[in-house]
């Protein structure tokens, strides 16, 4: 007895002797890169840091987390935020659902080439797309100007990027390209391990296509659905490039990852106001947290 | 009774007519880069649309390539040749894609099998701080992360791009999935016959979860060329950019010069868009077992 405890005692230590020497490398990078710098950014959000040092950085309290509810940027930011992820997130679930239900049962070659299309605008990179649909909403030189006006839908040309109000859509427009190929890469195998058995019964039993879909492979595709909705939301509420590249936040399209941006290296008056800027990630990482939270506990409800 | 199975004849032809409308509104802007980078002036700025080019010329590659010049390479302390800048971004961004590939696939490789067959104290707070890490969102950190380079002394430095590439912990998540696969009797008679830990994972675990490597590395390659933001926050002088961060500067500088930037798009995309054609059978199987909840 005492032999056997002392024994597995000594394995104990030799696994985690083993597990922490493999885990030693990732963590190194995962706590030096991760975790350190994200208590830096609470820390940070607490006092009133600038890019240059010039006077000693002072602890402020939450007066940082106090004022923005007071800047007029940083809820108009928010608006545009959440307008983003409002219209984006379930735009993508839906077009990402119908463009999988209709391809999933192809051969190999149009199922692969129809998923490779699709992710292209991903893989592209935000830059190279960015640059080039920014020629085609340009106002004197972009073919969606010449395409409508010599067809006679448009008299004048129209400032796309340009335009409160109208600009923000061909963002979102943008961004829907940008982020539709990674749920359609997971609703086609989803949908390809639906219980084939179940589908036939329902179908021997009368149900129609529709009834097949919401009663049995909707429930089946569900958590699918949900890691969905998760990494849209964060991909949507982390819209940057586009905004940065398009409009500089300009034509009411500023977002709070943009301000953020905006606020630590852009900003004239107060130059790199750091505490200000990591005081609003922490909001944004604390309404992420919460929009995941909600769609998990929905989920599990379901 | 035999109920009809499979959709209608006009709805298969409906989705067939609309899957292949909106395949060529996502081609639409690759093409336009393309073809935008060999047009003449006369066919960018056309009153009406040109779609193809009336004549393919080299002048926008040109001008790309005389816009910025930058040392072709820079290696212990001492200056290549001058050339055009847009190869040394390319360089660096190569750099860049292999430096994080290699250091993310070796440590998650070694990590992840950890994780998933090692039963070492602690080991469900170390997996549940990495779930918790990959659903914050990574940008949030992107400022602290400056300072911190900035004390390390790595600012506007290549490897400030690459260490928080490694650190991100999907690549751990992602191996953690494909060797929990790896029965355990295989790695209890490996230590019977006396192999060493590290022989072990050598020579029986990473045979095993080789294919998760694959995945891992080309989504790592693709996710690292194309991480614009963190490029642009850390590096700052023409010979440290990527090809994305240079592009996106000549953009702000010359807006109107459509064809020098599609010249330029297409230099950042192409390379890009063939390495994910080659190996895109892997890169489909990382995002799918990237996503399965464990």
């Amino acid at each position: 007895m005492n032999k056997k405890q002392g024994l597995s005692r000594a394995l104990q230590r030799r696994e985690d002797v083993a597990g922490y020497l493999f885990m030693a490398p990732s963590l190194i990078f995962f706590i030096g890169f991760v975790i350190i710098p994200m208590f830096i950014c609470v820390g940070m959000s607490l006092t009133d840091a600038t890019l240059h040092n010039a006077a000693p950085t002072r602890f402020v309290g939450l007066k940082n987390f106090i004022t923005m509810w007071t800047d007029k940027t940083f809820l108009g930011a928010l608006k545009n935020t959440f307008l983003i992820v409002v219209v984006s997130v379930p735009v993508t679930c839906l077009f990402s659902l119908w463009v999988a239900s209709a391809t999933y049962k192809m051969h190999n070659v149009p199922l692969s080439l129809f998923r490779v299309i699709f992710y292209l605008p991903v893989v592209t990179g935000s830059v190279a797309v960015t640059v080039v649909w920014k020629w085609i909403f340009d106002n004197y030189s972009g073919i969606l100007n010449t395409v409508l006006k010599t067809s006679g839908i448009i008299q004048k040309n129209i400032n796309w990027l340009g335009t409160p109000g109208l600009t923000i859509w061909c963002i979102i427009l943008i961004l829907l390209t940008t982020s539709v190929g990674q749920p359609i890469v997971l609703y086609i195998s989803a949908l390809g391990n639906v219980d084939q058995s179940l589908v036939e019964a329902a179908e021997v039993d009368g149900a129609n296509n529709l009834q097949v879909f919401w009663r049995i492979k909707w429930p089946q595709i569900m958590p699918t659905t949900l890691y969905i909705i998760v990494i849209t939301t964060i991909n949507s509420f982390q819209c940057f490039a586009l905004i940065q590249l398009l409009t500089q936040g300009g034509s009411d399209t500023n977002t709070v990852m943009y301000y953020i941006y905006y606020t630590a290296f852009k900003m004239t008056e107060q130059a790199g106001h750091f505490g200000y800027a990591n005081a609003m990630g922490v909001i944004l990482a604390i309404f992420i947290g919460i929009l995941s939270a909600i769609q998990f506990k929905l989920g599990s409800e379901k | 009774m035999k109920i009809k199975t499979g959709s209608s004849l006009g709805y298969r032809i409906f989705s067939w007519v609309m899957l292949i409308l909106l395949a060529l509104f996502f081609l639409f802007p690759l093409y336009w880069i393309v073809t935008g980078a060999f047009k003449p002036a006369t066919d960018i700025y056309a009153r009406k649309p040109v779609m193809w080019p009336s004549e393919w010329v080299m002048k926008n590659w040109q001008s790309l390539f005389v816009k910025r010049t930058a040392p072709l390479f820079h290696i212990f302390g001492i200056d290549g040749p001058t050339g055009p800048a847009a190869f040394r971004w390319l360089i660096n961004t190569v750099f860049m894609a292999v430096m994080a590939m290699l250091l993310t696939c070796a440590t998650a490789a070694m990590s992840g099998y950890s994780l998933a067959k090692k039963r070492f104290r602690g080991r469900a707070l170390v997996f549940s701080l990495i779930i918790a890490a990959m659903a914050l969102p990574k940008q949030v950190v992107l400022i602290p992360l400056l300072k911190e380079m900035s004390i390390l002394k790595l600012m506007n430095n290549i490897w400030a791009v690459i260490l928080p590439t490694v650190g991100w912990p999907f690549g751990v998540f992602l191996i953690k999935q494909f060797a929990e696969s790896i029965p355990g009797e295989i790695l209890e008679a490996a230590r019977i016959d006396g192999a060493s830990e590290m022989k072990t994972f050598t020579t029986v675990v990473f045979p095993m979860i080789k294919p998760g490597i694959g995945a891992l590395a080309i989504f790592t390659f693709i996710n690292s060329w194309n991480d614009y933001f963190l490029q642009l926050i850390m590096l700052s002088s023409n010979e440290n950019y990527t090809i994305s961060l240079g592009i996106a500067t000549l953009q702000a500088e010359t807006s109107v010069d459509m064809g020098l930037l599609m010249a330029g798009a297409a230099l950042a995309s192409i390379p890009i868009i063939i390495v994910f054609l080659i190996f895109q059978q892997y890169f489909t199987k990382g995002i799918t077992m990237g996503a399965v909840k464990g």
